[in-house]
């Protein structure tokens, strides 16, 4: 069971992210947006919205501090124990409480203002589902665990990081999440789904960040493409022509 | 000298009626679909008015176009590049749907599906963004000649800068219409602010184009715009604009407003720039300098070293003969009659305007003095403040000096060539009054009152070796055709995802034949649906209309 849930799934949800959104970038380069809906409201909106997306990006780099950086990187550096679960909890809490908070406004939004819910798709409400659940018990656990201090004490930097962890250098470690607490075992399964489900929703649109905008130059110039019409001309269909200059 | 080329417009405001018709056949050709309801890539404004979207000229609120910095550097009015990056959840300065207009259909269904009662049914209007009642109470001319005019009229952003009091009184207003397209900038502020780098211009023709693909819906161009002229389809969340009808101007053919236009108000040409001025045209400290910068950017297609220049930045023969034969150029630089809009925006447009004399001419002739008489329209350019302050500030960032220096030549053209029509000796002094002779206040005359399609429009057609790049791939499959330029289908993931339809454009030779023929050519092997885009109003090509009943019944006679 324990392979089954944090071996196989996890190597599927992996395939099917990347594979999905090569799958996608390739086939749907116009459906590759943000669907943002800001023109039909912007009152509510205007204050959701960054308070959504500037909190996940904050719950992003904490991810990425207990994840990706092994603890003993930290412990080099000096970090004590006591910092980084200070670090954890106040950041962490914040930002997942900033997090919540827009996204509760956002599907109040969109449940409400009758033009937000026609434009809505299956696929975003399925989406938005997951997110919601995911983001609930990630926050449940950074409450439960470090502040309430329920079911005693869990260090998940020793254990569900290095499962993450070996996922990646293919050596998985499947016990660690089998002995993890509850909490962490259905944040990080909801969390797959939502991976699993992410090439096939709006949220590719966080693999478009426009960092490059800050170094290019203002005005893009193109030249007129000689392709036909707008796709690519397929391999082995070109035409009899003098060659290119 | 970096030698560039440039399609750009000129509209002849005198000549323009307000009939909607270039706004109708562009929706027709390019947004008559869902998601772009209340996108009109052409729209023609009553001015003084609000103008589409409402006060989209007041820079203090949108913050569209550029500004400069305490140091002289251009920026872009609504923040640098982090702060737009920085504000990208949700952009500050767009204009919701309010200001636009909440497009709608009717109930037309409940008419037909109505039982036998007392009253006749009617079809409500339905909102096409809930899908629920609603009362229309804006569109995208609603204050056409200047309807509500007590109460809309006082929101003009333009006529808040005018330091004349305006009546509104009726006997005492002045009024004009204003078609707009996208200006094509040299220097385009919603390129600068799309963080995707989407908006292009091109090189070959400065058609500033978005590119489908890449844009990923951050809505910065539509702020970013001045003009508001980049419009967010909120059905596939993609940015739209005025594509200047490239697929028409690639085979020689003028814009669809252009070809449509009933006052023949519209000229299409080359302008050759050097690229390599134009920031810091842009870029002068005094805004009323811009007008002239801009038209010291553009270069002369005449001057051998610019014929040079232009043969080694890799623009053909062709297109130099072109820019020479020019209306554009003509209007701008030989009369000096043609305008751009805002240059205080300070993108450099390239759709230029030549300002009506018509409401100094109305307010003459009411007086009952001779209104082409030019000692009296002289002295009425100069009396009449309000109209000329106002255009001021739509051409000249508020400099009445060159408004007044076009009207002048309008007036003395026409009083020049009420002399020879009425048969008299022309007189040199009219002409020389305004800093012209009388052949060129003729040639004038010849372009804007009389000039046939080929003077106003001289489109060159993309290059004879890249030509075979525009003809239909004739085995593409026959289905692809079907959905029409722009037109998207919808696919799994939302309104149009999924891969695109190309845009398939009839080859030079059909076009050019169809154009020059006597009678409605129909090309016998698409199939019976006629493409609006290519349409030229010559003739009725068949399935332009239904078969009419007695035809049918005509063929079954035939097979039996």
């Amino acid at each position: 069971m324990s392979t089954l849930l944090w071996v196989i799934v996890p190597y599927v949800v992996l395939a099917i992210f990347i594979v999905g959104h090569v799958w996608r970038y390739r086939y749907d380069k116009f459906g590759w947006t943000t669907r943002s809906s800001q023109l039909y409201e912007d009152r509510l909106l205007r204050w959701a919205s960054p308070l959504f997306h500037f909190g996940i990006l904050f719950v992003f780099l904490g991810h990425v501090m207990g994840l990706v950086i092994p603890k003993n990187w930290t412990d080099a550096i000096g970090m004590s124990e006591e910092l980084y679960h200070f670090l954890a909890i106040s950041v962490g809490g914040i930002a997942g409480f900033c997090t919540l908070v827009g996204l509760t406004l956002l599907i109040y939004r969109r449940r409400t203002t009758g033009p937000v819910f026609r434009a809505t798709t299956r696929m975003d409400k399925a989406m938005y589902a997951a997110l919601a659940l995911v983001i609930l018990l990630g926050l449940w656990n950074t409450v439960a665990g470090g502040v309430l201090n329920l079911g005693g004490h869990y260090n998940y930097r020793t254990g569900v990081s290095e499962w993450w962890r070996s996922i990646f250098y293919f050596q998985p470690k499947p016990d660690l999440m089998a002995q993890a607490p509850l909490g962490f075992q259905l944040h990080a399964m909801t969390a797959m789904a939502l991976f699993a489900m992410w090439p096939f929703t709006r949220l590719v649109h966080v693999f478009s960040v426009p960092l490059f905008y800050l170094w290019r130059p203002y005005v893009v110039y193109r030249s007129r493409s000689d392709r036909l019409g707008s796709r690519n001309q397929p391999r082995g269909w070109d035409r009899v022509d003098t060659p290119r200059r | 000298m970096r030698v560039m080329a440039q399609m750009a417009m000129v509209m002849n405001l005198d000549k323009c009626i307000g009939c909607h018709t270039c706004s109708v056949t562009c929706k027709q050709a390019w947004t008559n679909r869902s998601g772009t309801e209340y996108v009109w890539f052409n729209n023609v404004e009553t001015r003084p008015g609000q103008g589409y979207p409402r006060t989209y000229q007041d820079q203090d609120t949108w913050q569209g176009g550029w500004t400069l910095t305490k140091r002289g550097r251009l920026k872009l009015k609504a923040g640098g590049r982090l702060k737009n990056l920085a504000t990208i959840f949700a952009s500050p300065k767009m204009p919701s749907m309010s200001d636009y207009y909440e497009p709608w259909t009717y109930d037309y269904e409940s008419l037909t599906t109505a039982p036998a009662q007392g009253h006749t049914p009617v079809a409500r209007p339905k909102s096409l963004l809930s899908g629920k009642d609603m009362n229309i109470s804006w569109s995208a001319n609603w204050d056409d000649n200047l309807a509500g005019s007590t109460e809309i009229v006082p929101g003009d952003p333009v006529l808040a800068k005018v330091s004349s009091k305006v009546k509104l009184e009726f006997e005492q207003t002045f009024m004009f219409y204003l078609p707009r397209i996208c200006e094509h900038c040299l220097n385009p502020a919603c390129a600068a602010s799309c963080p995707s780098g989407a908006i292009y211009k091109r090189e070959e023709d400065g058609i500033v184009l978005v590119d489908q693909d890449t844009c990923r819906g951050w809505r910065k161009c539509v702020t970013g715009c001045p003009y508001k002229k980049v419009y967010f389809n909120h059905r596939t969340g993609k940015a739209e604009k005025c594509t200047f009808c490239f697929p028409r101007i690639e085979v020689g053919l003028p814009t669809v407003c252009a070809e449509t236009c009933v006052g023949r108000l519209r000229y299409i040409g080359l302008v050759l720039y050097d690229a390599d001025r134009v920031l810091a045209a842009a870029s002068v400290q005094d805004e009323k300098d811009l007008l002239r910068a801009q038209r010291d950017c553009f270069l002369d297609p005449h001057d051998s070293a610019v014929i040079r220049a232009a043969e080694e930045a890799g623009i053909a023969h062709d297109w130099v003969l072109a820019a020479q034969r020019s209306p554009i150029w003509k209007l701008i630089n030989d009369f000096e009659v043609a305008l751009p809009l805002h240059p205080e925006y300070r993108t450099m447009p390239m759709v230029w305007y030549i300002p009506p004399l018509s409401p100094v001419v109305d307010v003459v002739a009411e007086t009952g003095e001779d209104a082409e008489d030019e000692g009296n329209l002289f002295a009425a350019i100069d009396t009449l403040r309000i109209p000329v302050e106002y255009l001021a500030e739509l051409f000249t960032a508020g400099d009445p000096v060159p408004v007044t220096g076009v009207l002048r030549r309008l007036a003395a053209m026409r009083s020049y060539m009420r002399e020879i029509n009425m048969g008299r000796e022309p007189q040199e002094s009219i002409a020389s009054a305004v800093g012209m002779t009388g052949a060129e206040i003729q040639a004038m005359y010849r372009l804007l009152a009389l000039a046939k399609y080929d003077e106003r429009y001289v489109i060159p057609p993309t290059h004879a070796e890249q030509a075979h790049g525009l003809e239909e791939l004739a085995t593409e499959c026959s289905l692809d055709y079907d959905g029409g330029p722009g037109m998207v289908d919808s696919g799994p993931f939302g309104e149009g995802s999924g891969s695109q339809t190309p845009l398939a454009v009839e080859n030079f030779a059909a076009l050019q034949r169809r154009q020059t023929s006597d009678f409605g050519t129909d090309p016998s092997d698409k199939a019976a649906r006629v493409n609006l885009l290519n349409w030229d109003g010559n003739g009725s090509p068949s399935g332009l209309f239904p078969r009419r009943r007695s035809e049918d019944r005509a063929d079954e006679a035939d097979r039996s």
